[in-house]
């Protein structure tokens, strides 16, 4: 078996255009969550994270002058440029693989506004991936995860198993997803959206609110990869179970969230606890409560965790990605985000919400998410 | 009354995807979730939608939904007092 | 994309089970169950395929067409078989993938937001809600996955399959493939455990079966 690592990674929300970018303006405290009105999304204002139509393409003028490329393609292309740049990783290489995260993909194709001006086929997740693929000239085709709001985890599990096997040497994880009338009126359709900016596991969170971005993170096996002045960090171990109990309500006991939990500790087999949680956190009553319920049953009511939520909303298919980013910033940069939006217990078993930004030797940590469709996953990082 | 729960019942069914159950199967005084006719949250966000479609009444707070959706009579009850019957 | 190596193994892994529908057709291990004219729609011959189902379930007609298909193939695919007693709920994994995700729906869906948005269609405009039903019905809660793909791929799913009953992460993998846009509707599922029984699992034969009940 292989020995996975966790190389250069990129982030593009609301906060930034790189994970620098964006772990420095969340350890500051701003947050990228905004109100809006745009009737072409929703007939009333609503809270969300959005990235700014002009700044994207400023940036994305700076790489290509292409025109044909949708805005999801572009925030993809944007993400994986900056991770190859950093990395130095080797596209030609047929043991490089790119994996795409998305639950929705360009899914506003179908929205009157921009209806003929992509083909048709580009609604199709593959056709989108390999688009982005084709940019950047990589011999594999892309793999596709699609998995609700665990595929950015699931991708990177998946990535994880790829090169534990030796079947892959590098594989670049990106992940995104957008805001869009189709998300934001099926998410209000399950008066599920908050009013406010979301407030994970706080008494008075009021449901979630949507974000959009990409997150990219290079996993490899080669460790020339790595940067030499930074801890070496180990894709450890991952898990994915399912509650078997309902298609949109999360588990009434956190069981099977902790079984996944456990069973990602115990293929990491590190020698040192958890030190940190990234938890999913999306500031609905139930998934919240769940989530406490499960860390109880796993045992690591204690260990220091936050919802990165509050930040950037919950961006769907790239959540998975952006926040294990910033969970590896966290290690790297010993310095645990304050959990934004938190300051009264509201779930029913005890958790140690990060409540201010603070320092601290971070080796182990874990990251979270379910999602729809009863599934959970959980992914250990560790030194 | 009687003639709004025969509606109801009507466009319940067909809201919901009832297959197989007819009008007469159900009571106006059944529970309509869980021992009931066993309906769950997807149900009873369909029925938000199924009253502002039909009788024009917003619903915004999931939670008064519990009471108002209990029995086809108390859903009667609840558009008859809203005055939209 | 290319997967040469396989995940070696020294335990025997085998198809020992598998179902498909398509053209209006429903095999099990490669017997027809049910076939029905091309020109009876979709919804017409799913109801027949359910009614030839003996154990009724209500949930299925709340689900979406994708969900149907995969439903229905499942539960032909399980017949008689109850897995999470045998092996234990959590060892039970669900590796599925198609080509549209829930495209179908997701349009299904848009049309109503102009309106008034369906929550009940909005919950299936995810392709692994097929997964989570599937879950629900038989307590499965092992690991799941849900890939896109521009055609069926037997070698990224047997090696994926491969893996995680060599990694003891499951004890039964359903690999299923269930595609479903405009008029075209195909679901492919089989299971894969350890067994003396079947076919061996490799990428050669899930694409043989494939293929031959396609």
């Amino acid at each position: 078996m292989k020995t996975v690592f966790a190389a250069e990674g990129n982030i593009i929300t609301s906060l930034g255009y790189t994970a620098e970018e964006n772990f420095s303006a969340m350890e500051q405290g701003n947050s990228g969550i905004q109100k809006f009105s745009n009737p072409k999304f929703l007939s009333f204002p609503f809270h969300a994270s959005l990235v700014d139509d002009r700044k994207l393409s400023e940036k994305f003028s700076t790489l290509s002058t292409n025109q044909n490329y949708t805005r999801l393609e572009q925030l993809f292309i944007l993400s994986i440029a900056d991770v190859i740049e950093k990395s130095g990783v080797d596209l030609s290489n047929e043991k490089t693989l790119l994996i795409i995260s998305t639950t929705k993909g360009n899914i506003n194709l179908l929205e009157e506004q921009n209806y003929g001006i992509f083909p048709e086929k580009r609604l199709l997740l593959f056709e989108m991936a390999k688009e982005v693929a084709c940019y950047f000239g990589m011999k594999n085709s892309p793999l596709v995860v699609s998995n609700a709001c665990i595929s950015g985890v699931l991708a990177i599990i998946t990535a994880q198993r790829l090169i534990r096997s030796g079947q892959y040497e590098n594989v670049i994880v990106s992940g995104g997803d957008l805001v869009s009338e189709f998300t934001l009126s099926g998410f209000n359709s399950f008066k599920a959206l908050s009013d406010e900016p979301c407030k994970p596991y706080d008494a008075a969170r009021k449901g979630i609110t949507l974000g959009e971005g990409c997150g990219t993170l290079l996993l490899t096996s080669n460790e020339n990869l790595l940067h030499n002045n930074e801890k070496k960090i180990k894709v450890a171990g991952g898990s994915v179970s399912n509650d078997a109990n309902h298609i949109s309500g999360p588990s009434r006991t956190g069981e099977e969230l902790a079984l996944a939990v456990n069973n990602a500790i115990n293929e990491a087999q590190c020698a040192n606890a958890i030190d940190f949680i990234s938890a999913h956190g999306t500031a609905t009553t139930f998934n919240d409560e769940m989530e406490a319920k499960a860390f109880s049953v796993a045992g690591l009511q204690n260990v220091s965790l936050n919802s990165m939520k509050g930040f950037f909303g919950h961006t769907l298919g790239a959540a998975g990605i952006i926040e294990s980013v910033i969970a590896l910033e966290t290690m790297k940069k010993n310095t645990m985000i304050s959990s934004l939006g938190f300051e009264n217990s509201g779930v029913s078993m005890p958790l140690n919400i990060i409540r201010q930004t603070e320092k601290k030797e971070i080796n182990t940590s874990l990251k979270t998410a379910s999602g729809f469709g009863g599934c959970n996953a959980a992914l250990v990082f560790s030194v | 009354m009687d003639e709004l729960i025969a509606k109801l019942k009507t466009q319940i069914i067909e809201q919901l995807n009832l297959e197989g159950v007819s009008p007469d199967d159900i009571s106006p005084d059944d529970q309509l979730f869980g021992e009931g006719l066993g309906l769950d949250s997807i149900d009873a966000l369909e029925l938000i939608v199924l009253l502002e479609k039909n009788y024009g009444i917003k619903i915004e707070n999931p939670a008064e939904g519990k009471k108002i959706f209990a029995t086809i009579r108390s859903m009667a009850e609840y558009i008859t007092s809203k005055g939209k019957a | 994309m290319r997967h040469k190596h396989c995940v070696s193994t020294k335990m025997k892994i085998n198809i020992t089970n598998y179902c498909s529908i398509h053209n209006n057709q429903i095999k099990l291990n490669g017997e027809t169950l049910l076939v029905k004219e091309k020109q009876v729609p979709f919804n017409e011959f799913i109801k027949s395929t359910y009614d030839l189902n003996a154990s009724p379930y209500m949930k299925f007609f709340k689900m979406d067409d994708l969900c149907k298909l995969a439903f229905l193939a499942s539960e032909f695919l399980l017949k008689n078989k109850n897995l999470a007693e045998q092996y234990g709920s959590s060892t039970i994994s669900l590796l599925f993938a198609n080509t549209s995700s829930s495209l179908d729906t997701d349009i299904n869906y848009y049309n109503t937001v102009k309106d008034f948005p369906s929550p009940s269609l909005f919950v299936y405009t995810l392709p692994n809600i097929m997964l989570g039903e599937i879950s629900i019905r038989n307590k499965f809660k092992g690991e799941n996955a849900f890939f896109v793909f521009e055609q069926f791929q037997a070698d990224f799913l047997c090696n994926y399959a491969t893996q995680l009953i060599a990694e003891k992460k499951a004890k039964a993998v359903i690999i299923g493939w269930v595609e479903l846009l405009n008029d075209n509707q195909e679901a492919f599922l089989s299971l894969a455990e350890e067994s003396e029984n079947g076919t061996e699992l490799i990428a050669e034969n899930l694409e043989r079966l494939y293929i031959s009940n396609h």
